[in-house]
């Protein structure tokens, strides 16, 4: 069943507060998840007080400078600090999000992160994107073709290029499929926006020969037809991306070849 | 997500295949809602129309050819329509598998019961009942 409340040992504790430096002028509160496997404990929220004027403008510059300076227990993903790579995906302020392009000054009030909602925490803001990433490897991401490779480059017009537009630019964060109900409630089993996003973008390729079969392995009441078409994943996704509409024009392949 | 057995995440995923259905579902409910906009406005107009009417009249509102025939075809596409719904509800949020299965057999009876005693009650008035 879907679960409508907490279990006992997911029930997030207030924790330690840690206050900014005596003079600091700009000051704001971060509350962040914390959950470490090894304590034995239940997540707790810990409060940083830091100072913006010695701090950079985005929520990645917080959380690195807590871990260098206040806490080195943080645990989170970071890496290109420019978000083309998809590590520090959170959720901040109630939306998810990369924490390296969302700016503090954009949240009113304490900033409040937490991690990517409903999957496996491995420890504080490190969710367990195993399943995510098997699905991702599931939809086969690659180019297929009957025809055999030519001398050169495959060949494609730039309208066929086009319709790449939009997809893959995605960088598979997995803010928008951790922000779908759906997902949380049948993630095993739904491919979710990213995943799906992603499997258009290969059907709609227009050098790939292997359409059909890409569409046999979506044509599934799980796999695609969980998605009742709530739009968060389009309201979430950091890349201002639209999967949902990748998944509409899914069905209507599937519905184009069935009629 | 269980990780109960030492299969690959990637075997958990392909799992039993797809069920290379869904497409059929997915476009009945469409249709099905389509054809209801129009009968639920002629229902809701209609309805005006005899709201002050005494029993005989609304009898013989609903024994005329057209209006029986319409009153079905509603009656159908409204009750084929909630059970589409409704078993995408009970996917969505029943996971055990024997739950599930008796809950859309109890849907699908429910369903069924209270839409054939709708038809027939209409089929009824039609028929001089």
């Amino acid at each position: 069943m879907a679960e409508f409340k907490l279990p006992a040992n997911s029930i997030v504790g207030s924790g330690k507060t840690y206050h900014a430096p005596t003079g600091a002028k700009r000051v704001r509160s971060f509350q962040i998840y914390r959950w470490d496997p090894d304590s034995g404990q239940n997540p707790r929220l810990d409060t940083y007080d830091i100072d913006l004027d010695a701090c950079g403008p985005m929520v990645l510059d917080a959380l690195i400078k807590i871990k260098n300076e206040i806490d080195p227990t943080l645990t989170f993903r970071r890496s290109c600090r420019e978000g083309i790579c998809g590590s520090c995906a959170m959720n901040i302020d109630g939306t998810n999000t990369l924490a390296c392009i969302k700016a503090i000054d954009e949240v009113e009030g304490n900033v409040k992160i937490y991690p990517l909602p409903h999957m496996p925490v491995i420890k504080d803001l490190v969710p367990d994107l195993t399943h995510f990433y098997a699905q991702y490897a599931s939809i086969k991401p690659w180019l297929q073709t009957v025809t055999l490779p030519p001398e050169r480059e495959r060949l494609q017009s730039k309208e066929d290029r086009a319709k790449l537009d939009g997809l893959y630019e995605c960088i598979l964060c997995a803010s928008c499929s951790t922000s779908c109900p759906s997902y949380w409630w049948n993630g095993d089993r739904y491919l979710g926006p990213a995943i799906l996003l992603q499997a258009y973008r290969w059907i709609i390729d227009s050098r790939d020969e292997f359409t059909g079969e890409r569409l046999d392995d979506l044509e599934d009441p799980f796999r695609l037809y969980r998605c009742h078409t709530i739009m968060n994943c389009a309201r979430t996704c950091p890349k201002g991306l639209n999967p949902a509409r990748a998944i509409g024009e899914i069905k209507k392949l599937m519905l184009q070849r069935s009629l | 997500m269980s990780k109960s057995s030492l299969r690959t995440p990637l075997a958990h995923v392909r799992g039993l295949g797809s069920s290379r259905s869904g497409v059929h579902h997915w476009w009945l409910q469409r249709l099905s809602a389509v054809i209801l906009v129009p009968l639920v406005l002629w229902f809701a107009v209609s309805l005006l129309s005899v709201a002050h009417a005494d029993h005989a009249t609304m009898k013989a509102w609903v024994s005329r050819p057209f209006n029986t025939a319409l009153l079905v075809v509603l009656l159908t596409a409204m009750f084929y329509h909630a059970r589409l719904g409704l078993q995408v509800v009970i996917e969505d949020y029943v996971h055990e598998e024997l739950v599930k299965l008796g809950a859309l057999l109890a849907m699908n009876l429910v369903v069924i019961v209270a839409g054939a005693t709708a038809v027939i009650s209409v089929l009824k008035i039609a028929f001089g009942g």
